[in-house]
């Protein structure tokens, strides 16, 4: 009865949303690593780094091949505003440096740092650990954070530092750390959260710090009770009355940024702006860690938690992974032999990237490796039967948008009716494919239409570009032209006054010679005067028009 | 009061010209591919339409029943049309030549449209009072640029929904307005005029 | 007599009517051509002359003087001849020459002599040199209009194809293509790896 009374209150927007429309409610079956504890990953032969890791400009290798290179060295420095350096995983020798495939869905690669680990693992000490962070400078603390290469782990690889900023016009309210992990198959949050609960809250609290912010909300779904109870206890002890805990129902996309800030603070960020425009800050909670790392321990960041699981590993685990380790062998230490049946997925079965390629390195960006046996894979999407109009995708959608028909038109290729559909609002978090009867690709055909405005966008730009350079190169030729003209025109001019002056002066001759020969024609000796007094004036004139 | 209501309403929805009447096919299936062209014919023809029977409603009373010459009706409105689509064509040219390249050949056609001339005709031979055939005139355009972008919002579905090959194109956009005809008479009975 | 009141009053309202329009035009004129503004802007910009006109701008003024085709920009391929139609209001139709893969020039600069005849030619300066110097083409403005080969007395100028950036890499259509496309891919890795062990 009450829940229903909620619910009306709820739709009239009299109260914020608990939670937000559509989603789906997976259940826990394929959390098979839930409860497991991390586990170290072996070193592997060779460690490859990638030189963009992050959203924003790739990063310029500062090492040559045969140097040394120590863990926690810089081994690549930033490029521009949006990028953050990277960091040897450990003590080795730099190989060589050559392209390498990375895990993203064109298969396409990108130069890469390999690195020979020599065993010894030994530690680049130049970053100080510093533990009173609230007496250091802001400043100090955000270049800090950003040359540990700390980017946010959730899977976004955003550039954390460029968030961290006390700015007087967005001042943030709320800092959320996300822990909610909705996508099946993946527990590496969780297991951080049981393992690292202090080094988490000590992560937000510098955050706090560093923003300014008035509370702290970390959000976890409700099918962790072990992981909210270790925190509560761990913010029991730490003492920080900012700072609280809130338990959010399971249905996937909760963790969507846009989503999660609705449900925690009501208010919806608006289509196309960010999260700092509604006053609120939200990261993953292994961003925070890694901060607390960068911080209080002066560890850049070099490894991360990894779950590796799928119903083709027999032995699916959380592991402790050093950067740059092949997948490979991480599957390899997880029992994989067989790698001709299986499809690896890099992320999340809903979000995640099908890999061409499983020799490519974990990069920041890794949360999870998944190795689908290509049976189970092979039932969805590869038949699309015709849409059916049956509404569930535009159901389940938790941007409020309808699936159905933004793929019509990606597919009709009428991409500016599908923007008319807002189809940059959507998150692409695949709940409409999968709950689609018809088996079509929806969020495929959204990403190839964005894919497709952004290169028409781009082609647009260049003719604009080229446009303006080919009417200057007009312009110029043109003003050539007309100086060339001016000048044989003034030359011109100049000539036909001298030949004028020539003739008048070989007429006055001729008059004065007439004259002298004794013609008694008055207006001829007038004229000739004339002439003569306009030739001695032209003779005048002459010397001063040469010179 | 309510006789102009009945008027409007009668003209736009119960007596639709196109749906109804089957007055005005060819800029009904001919410029409806694209919703802005046919939202800027639609006004155009609305314009059009309401000036001409005011127009000849004038002309009706003021030159043709007084000097017994209504035998000429048909010239002196066609006249007024001309005159007053050829007025549209240079206001479109220079406030919207895109839209005026779209519409194309379909622009000076609105001065032979059957439409055009028939809510000139009828409505005169319907003994009106001036404001009431200014009414029916504009509810007789409001009627058929109604329908012209209602047409224009499904043919777009239609660009984007599989059809099978036989129907593509005239065959399915015949099926589509015939069907729309019967949803309109469903108005039937709805006013007494 | 009783006809000629009706073709007078008839002739009188023509001709009000005929000096009401004479002025609404005076007044409504277009100055300028907005339609072949509207056309340029979609044009690809190339200035290559591949349509048979120099230049964009001509070949804008020529379609919406309707007297070419919209079906003649090259580069601009299928997507400039769609919208291109749309503006014009005629049905699409086809190009006639096939679609070339993006390219860039490129020139070879140990045999440049430093003539300049290739930085006359291009149509938008992108072509940096001076005389008896090495000249160098500015890849990012380079549009692939392919008009500097000719002039050049050593041919020493190749075109090439822009390299696939991966910050400009697009999802293609799904279904079979993009299967056919990752085994592609997958495949000329493999090539590689291979090399690499050999």
């Amino acid at each position: 009865m009450f829940d229903l009374w909620d619910k009306i209150q709820e739709t009239l927007h009299l109260k914020p949303q608990r939670s937000f429309t559509g989603g789906i409610a997976h259940n826990n079956q394929f959390k098979l690593t839930a409860s497991q504890p991390t586990v170290a990953c072996a070193m592997p032969e060779m460690l490859i780094h990638p030189i963009k890791q992050h959203i924003g400009d790739p990063c310029e290798p500062v090492v040559s091949v045969g140097d040394r290179v120590l863990r926690g060295q810089v081994i690549a420095k930033a490029q521009g505003y949006v990028s953050v350096p990277i960091h040897a995983s450990t003590s080795g020798v730099v190989e060589r440096i050559e392209e390498h495939t990375i895990p993203h869905p064109s298969g396409l690669g990108l130069t890469s740092i390999f690195i020979k680990p020599d065993g010894l693992d030994e530690v680049d000490e130049s970053l100080h650990p510093l533990p009173n962070y609230r007496s250091v400078d802001a400043v100090e603390l955000r270049e800090r954070i950003r040359n540990a290469g700390v980017a946010g782990l959730g899977g976004a690889v955003f550039p954390t530092f460029i968030k961290l900023v006390h700015d007087g016009k967005n001042p943030i309210e709320t800092v959320i750390l996300n822990g909610i992990e909705c996508e099946p198959w993946l527990t590496c949050d969780h297991q951080l959260m049981i393992e690292k609960a202090h080094e988490i809250i000590t992560g937000m609290d510098i955050i706090l710090h560093l923003v300014d912010g008035k509370k702290g909300v970390i959000a976890i779904e409700d099918n962790k009770p072990d992981a909210v109870a270790v925190l509560q206890k761990a913010l029991a002890d730490m003492g920080l009355t900012q700072i609280s805990i809130e338990v959010l129902p399971t249905k996937y996309p909760q963790g969507s940024e846009k989503q999660l800030i609705q449900v925690i603070t009501g208010k919806e960020v608006p289509s196309g702006s960010l999260p700092l425009q509604v006053g609120v800050l939200s990261t993953n909670v292994g961003t925070s860690k890694a901060i607390y790392d960068a911080v209080c321990l002066g560890e850049p960041l070099t490894e991360r938690i990894i779950t590796v699981s799928g119903d083709a590993v027999p032995k699916p685990a959380n592991m402790s992974v050093r950067l740059g380790t092949s997948m490979q062998f991480l599957l390899t230490q997880c029992g994989v032999d067989d790698f001709a049946g299986i499809k690896v997925v890099h992320g999340g079965p809903m979000m995640g990237e099908l890999l061409s390629n499983d020799d490519a390195p974990v990069v920041k960006a890794s949360n999870g490796i998944l190795a689908m046996s290509q049976a189970l894979l092979k039932r969805a999407h590869f038949d699309e039967d015709p849409c059916i109009r049956c509404g569930d995708c535009g159901e389940v959608c938790p941007a409020g948008l309808m699936p159905n028909l933004l793929a019509q038109h990606c597919k009709e290729d009428q991409f500016e009716r599908a923007q008319d559909y807002n189809l940059f609002d959507c998150i692409e978090c695949g709940a409409c494919s999968y709950v689609c009867p018809s088996h079509i690709p929806l969020v495929h055909y959204f990403r190839y239409g964005k894919g497709q405005v952004a290169q028409i966008q781009r082609e647009k730009a260049f003719a604009e570009e080229s446009r303006m350079r080919s009417e200057k190169r007009d312009a110029r030729l043109a003003k050539e032209l007309a100086e060339k003209e001016e000048k044989r025109r003034i030359a011109k001019e100049k000539k036909e006054a001298r030949a004028k002056a020539l003739a008048e002066k070989q007429a006055a001759e001729d008059a004065t010679s007439s004259v002298e020969a004794g013609s008694a024609d008055k207006p001829s000796v007038e004229s000739a005067n004339e002439n003569t007094g306009k030739g001695v004036a032209k003779a005048i004139d002459k010397p001063e028009e040469t010179s | 009061m309510t006789e102009f209501g009945i008027i409007l309403l009668s003209a736009v929805l119960v007596n639709n010209y196109v749906l109804t009447k089957f007055l005005g096919i060819c800029p009904f299936l001919g410029v409806s591919g694209k919703l802005e062209t046919a939202i800027g014919m639609s006004f155009a023809v609305m314009f059009v339409m309401t000036l001409a029977s005011t127009a000849s409603w004038i002309i009706q009373q003021l030159i043709l029943i007084p000097f017994d010459i209504v035998y000429l009706q048909t010239v002196f409105f066609i006249l007024i049309i001309a005159a007053l689509v050829q007025f549209v064509e240079l206001v479109m040219h220079k406030t919207s030549p895109v839209l005026y390249q779209g519409l194309g050949i379909f622009l000076p056609l609105i001065t032979t449209n059957c439409a055009v001339l028939g809510v000139a005709i009828l409505n005169v031979q319907q003994d009106y009072s001036f404001f009431a055939s200014v009414l029916y005139g504009f509810g007789a355009a409001v009627g058929f640029g109604l329908v012209l972008v209602l047409f224009s919002g499904l043919r777009e579905r239609l660009e984007a929904a599989p059809i099978p090959e036989v129907f593509k194109g005239s065959p399915i956009i015949l099926i589509t307005a015939g069907m729309m005809a019967l949803a309109f008479m469903g108005f039937a009975g709805l006013v007494k005029v | 007599m009783e006809l000629l009141y009706p073709i007078l009053i008839f002739a009188m309202l023509a001709l009000v009517i005929g000096i009401g329009l004479a002025l609404a035009s005076r007044y409504f004129h277009v100055e300028g051509d907005p339609l072949a503004d509207k056309i340029d802007s979609l044009l690809p910009q190339t200035q290559c002359g591949q349509c048979g006109y120099p230049g964009c701008r001509p070949y804008a003024n020529a379609v919406a003087a309707d007297e070419v085709s919209v079906n003649h920009c090259v580069p601009g391929g299928e997507r400039t001849m769609l919208q291109i139609a749309d503006i014009m209001g005629v049905e699409p139709k086809a190009i006639e020459e096939e679609e070339t893969v993006p390219v860039v020039a490129y020139i070879r600069e140990d045999e440049c002599i430093g003539c300049t005849l290739c930085i006359k030619a291009c149509p938008v300066d992108c072509i940096i040199g001076a005389p008896k110097q090495y000249h160098t083409i500015v890849a990012d403005h380079c549009t692939g209009c392919t008009l500097c080969l000719e002039p050049c007395p050593v041919d020493c100028i190749d075109m090439v194809e822009t390299p696939e950036l991966l910050e400009h890499w697009a999802w293609p259509v799904p279904g079979t293509k993009r299967a056919i496309k990752a085994e592609t891919r997958k495949a000329s890795h493999e090539e590689k790896a291979e090399g690499k062990h050999v």
